[in-house]
């Protein structure tokens, strides 16, 4: 690793100041991308301003079905909440099956969502339950927040603070796992709300997480995994790499979209 | 250098380091405390699992500096004096090691399991749990027998003290 300069911020307008005073700093919130990137000589930002010890951007709100949830809360965290489960278990299950037990423990929403790895597993939840992305600065809708790979709307020391959202009638997320890395090699995202349906893809897409509107709208119509038969998902739009090509990545998309119908019931 | 101070094991203690410097390296290098590994440079063999206020973490994917005021248990304070902790006994009844290069982050990864899910342990919930942790001689099994026969005795022994 290459030398750094660690700061600790207790909150969040002194972690924005500590960033702007850093030369080419990064927010270090769980690490479980950042320190492994910079372990591998990856990257090399010349301050870390962590972000792990600001209280408020910590924990879980839920009333009635509005939920809000701390950037900085673990995956740990967001995976065991009794409350959460009550209103929307879907967001739990997928936060239970992020990497492994100790990255749950350390990695947080606001680190992963930020982060936006196209393999990643919240960006599609982000997408598919219309979360409003709360900064120190403004809200983003979550339509307006995936720019592409590792690219957000966030702008330069921007940092995310939490995530709300109301909580759907159904939703479920099912992923393909890549059976080594355990990355999504297609992950699922589908909530219902009224009459309203939105389904998002991870780990698939050339251009990051997409919301697929063929599959939004034969749901809408019918919400059966049968629904979504005779839509076509566009393998030129997907990524092709020695796991899996696009026409593969294609179909694993739709067979994920049925299983997440299925499971959400 | 920057002083970084912890309690490990039940012990204040602080050093020293680089900003940079790995958890798992401060552990090793400055308090001398070998039993932590460190068994490859991308976050996924689980040799350096330590628990950190109470929880399983990758002490190789933390910085010294990140853990500084935290409460550290590492593989050396899990026994208490001569006897073993039940985890690291059933390993050793059940031979849930050969190599034991594994064995610290597995025992850790163990007790962390075993206290998130108490008396509702099942062969397929220790084998996912075991997601982070890799081992290259036991073909797992015998793992899994140890954690299982640790879960019994330890759920056993709570039943018995209520």
């Amino acid at each position: 690793m290459y030398e750094t300069n660690y700061h600790r911020a207790s909150s969040v307008d002194e972690a924005a100041r500590l960033m702007g005073d850093a030369g080419e700093g990064k927010y270090l919130a769980g690490g479980m991308t950042l320190i492994a990137t910079m372990k591998q000589r990856l990257a090399a930002p010349s301050d870390l301003i962590d972000l792990r010890h600001i209280g408020s951007m910590k924990g879980i709100t839920v009333n009635g079905r509005n939920v809000t949830i701390g950037a900085g809360t673990s995956h740990y965290d967001v995976a065991s909440s009794d409350a959460l489960k009550a209103v929307c278990p879907a967001l739990c299950h997928l936060a239970s099956h992020i990497g492994d037990p100790h990255v749950r423990h350390m990695g947080t929403i606001g680190g992963s969502v930020a982060n936006d790895d196209p393999a990643a597993d919240y960006p599609s939840a982000v997408l598919a339950l219309n979360m409003t992305v709360r900064t120190n600065k403004r809200e983003i809708a979550a339509d307006d927040f995936f720019v592409g790979m590792f690219e957000t709307a966030l702008e330069e020391g921007e940092i995310i603070v939490s995530f709300s959202f109301e909580a759907p009638d159904k939703a479920a997320y099912q992923k393909f796992p890549n059976p080594a890395s355990r990355y999504a090699m297609a992950g699922v995202f589908v909530a219902k709300k009224g009459s309203d349906v939105r389904v998002a893809v991870t780990g698939a897409g050339s251009n990051g997480v997409f919301r697929h509107q063929g599959m939004e709208a034969a749901l809408k119509a019918a919400w059966a995994p049968d629904a979504l038969a005779a839509v076509t998902v566009d393998a030129g739009m997907m990524m092709a790499d020695i796991h899996g090509n696009s026409d593969y990545r294609a179909n694993l998309v739709k067979v994920m979209a049925k299983r997440a119908v299925a499971a959400a019931g | 250098m920057t002083k970084v101070t912890l309690t490990v094991n039940g012990r204040k203690v602080s050093g020293e380091c680089e900003d940079r410097t790995l958890l798992v390296n401060f552990i090793r290098e400055n308090l001398g405390l070998t039993g932590t590994h460190v068994g490859c440079d991308t976050t996924q063999c689980g040799a350096c699992v330590i628990h950190m206020d109470g929880r399983s973490v990758k002490s190789c994917t933390i910085l010294a500096v990140q853990a500084s005021g935290s409460d550290i248990t590492t593989i050396e304070g899990i026994s208490s004096g001569d006897t073993l902790h039940p985890v690291q006994a059933a390993f050793k009844e059940n031979h849930g090691l050969q190599c034991g290069f594994c064995t610290p982050g597995m025992v850790m990864t163990a007790v962390d399991m075993i206290r998130r899910h108490g008396g509702q342990l099942d062969e397929q919930t220790v084998r996912q749990e075991l997601e982070g942790n890799i081992c290259r001689c036991t073909g797992y099994h015998n793992i899994v027998k140890s954690i299982l026969s640790a879960a019994d005795e330890m759920g056993g022994a709570q039943q018995a003290a209520e």
